[in-house]
């Protein structure tokens, strides 16, 4: 369930979102296990950890897109839950529009106004260099392009805080460095990140906090130098010395 | 001109009946546009009172989950099959003078015509619409939870984008009214300069041995039918080109 807990923000450290007891079941496997943590507000927090570690099923829980099986994710945002969060996927999803549309759909929903619509989605185009493109079929975007407009089309909408799941992993350098300069500049104007990684330089570029999953549960979580450079569990000792591991190996 | 010799009969040549059929055709004879005229504005009312009908309904069973999804799923592909001329006895009895509708009057009129090939088309067009919008929204829901998309925005944005696909259905839905005769009989009686469409005077032509007429609408039957599907494909190839597909 997801609750919404009307506290005042205290202060640039305190927790935007706080999990407790989280659990996932599907299909008689448990997914997810007994997460407890909180996400501070302003920070950017990245998870990690080995594919089937939960990091993906975690991101869309805390997002509010599947209902957990126990546990709660509670909000404490100065905005309905809704409204105050937006998510990129690792495959972004286009709609059957041109580029531009797809920013008015993302406001429109929001509630916007026409020309309030027209002149933040004409913002957004400038921000993610796609002033160019706006009238193209987003379809046919390169791969690098239509992930910059998914996270342009994320934050046009204003929220506060912004999930991204793997958003680079099939995108080379010069894109990745696009997005994440989209990502730093949102984080800059005070927008907390929640990214999924499994890219190491980008977890030390991008990241404030680490939190470290290992089959379904936290195996670590704390500031980036801590969990990168000294890792205290196994799984994220292995994961970080590039040793070669399954989930049943550590 | 061909004769049976013995019983003076005269008999035509498929050639001849060709000829004078494409002769009406060029000559645009009074009565065979009045039928084609008719026959168009019957067809295209009804399809587009099936639209109307079809595309909410089948976006709302395709992208919306409900108590009874499934079953209004079946209930549209069962009736995507409905007989035309079960449809034309049905709207037969409601609009005949001792029907609930009977006070309307209607009945042997282009308007009875219109209702009867609505109700055959919408199921086709909704379970048409149905499957187009749930592909789409297979691929939608996900950013559309995450946006917070409420349902009824959510029913239009799906179907906005899939209007290429939407004008194909349309056109199928077309294709099948304008071909329809059964319920059309029935509820029009096949009057002659008030109900008489294509497929009607078709069967009444040839049964009279007037194959001439009857050739020639069937020639433009088949003008139309090929028009629709080279139209379809015409739209899917310049949709794909612009990537709304």
């Amino acid at each position: 369930m997801r609750d919404t807990v009307k506290e005042p923000p205290q202060g640039c450290a305190a927790p935007i979102l706080t999990v407790r007891g989280l659990g996932f079941v599907a299909e008689g496997q448990t997914l997810l296990r007994g997460i407890d943590l909180e996400i501070a507000r302003g920070r950017r927090t990245l998870i990690m950890g080995a594919n089937g570690a939960g990091k993906s099923l975690l991101l869309r829980l805390l997002h509010g897109l599947l209902p957990p099986c126990s546990g709660a994710v509670l909000w404490h945002g100065e905005r309905p839950a809704r409204r105050a969060q937006a998510m990129v996927f690792q495959r972004p999803v286009m709609l059957r529009r041109s580029v531009i549309a797809n920013l008015r759909f993302a406001l429109r929903v929001q509630g916007l106004g026409w020309r309030a619509r027209e002149a933040r989605a004409r913002e957004a185009l400038e921000t993610a260099h796609l002033t160019d493109k706006a009238r193209q079929p987003a379809r046919l975007l390169s791969g690098g392009e239509q992930q910059r407009l998914a996270v342009a089309r994320a934050l046009v909408c204003d929220p506060e805080v912004l999930f991204l799941d793997e958003p680079t992993s099939s995108l080379d350098p010069a894109s990745t460095q696009m997005i994440e300069t989209l990502v730093n500049a949102a984080h800059a104007r005070g927008v907390t990140v929640v990214m999924v990684t499994h890219d190491r330089g980008q977890a030390r570029r991008m990241g404030d906090a680490v939190i470290f999953l290992h089959a379904g549960r936290v195996a670590e979580a704390g500031p980036r130098d801590q969990v990168l450079d000294a890792p205290r569990s196994e799984a994220a000792q292995a994961w970080m010395a590039g040793r070669l591991y399954t989930c049943m190996d550590v | 001109m061909l004769s049976s010799g013995e019983e003076d009969v005269p008999l035509f040549s498929f050639g001849d009946m060709m000829q004078e059929a494409v002769g009406l055709i060029l000559r645009w004879d009074r009565d065979l546009a009045e039928v084609v005229i008719l026959s168009l504005r019957v067809t295209l009312s009804a399809v587009a009172l099936a639209c109307l009908i079809g595309f909410p309904l089948g976006a709302l069973v395709g992208a919306l989950r409900f108590p009874g999804r499934g079953v209004a799923a079946v209930m549209l592909n069962a009736l995507m099959g409905l007989p035309p001329v079960v449809v034309g006895l049905f709207v037969y009895l409601m609009l005949s003078a001792s029907g609930p509708l009977g006070v309307l009057a209607l009945l042997y009129t282009p308007a009875a015509m219109i209702i009867a090939q609505t109700i055959l088309v919408t199921p086709i067009v909704a379970a048409l619409t149905k499957q187009a919008v749930e592909d789409l929204h297979r691929e939608y829901a996900e950013q559309f939870a995450s946006f917070g998309v409420s349902a009824r925005a959510r029913v239009a944005a799906l179907l906005w984008d899939a209007r290429y696909g939407l004008l194909t259905v349309a056109l199928a839905g077309f294709g099948r009214a304008v071909a329809e005769v059964g319920a059309v009989m029935i509820v029009g009686g096949n009057i002659n300069h008030v109900t008489r469409v294509m497929t009607t005077t078709i069967a009444l032509e040839t049964s009279r041995g007037n194959l001439q007429l009857a050739l020639a609408l069937g020639v433009i039957l088949l003008g139309l039918a090929v028009m629709v599907n080279a139209g379809a494909m015409a739209l899917r190839a310049s949709v794909a080109r612009g990537a709304y597909a």
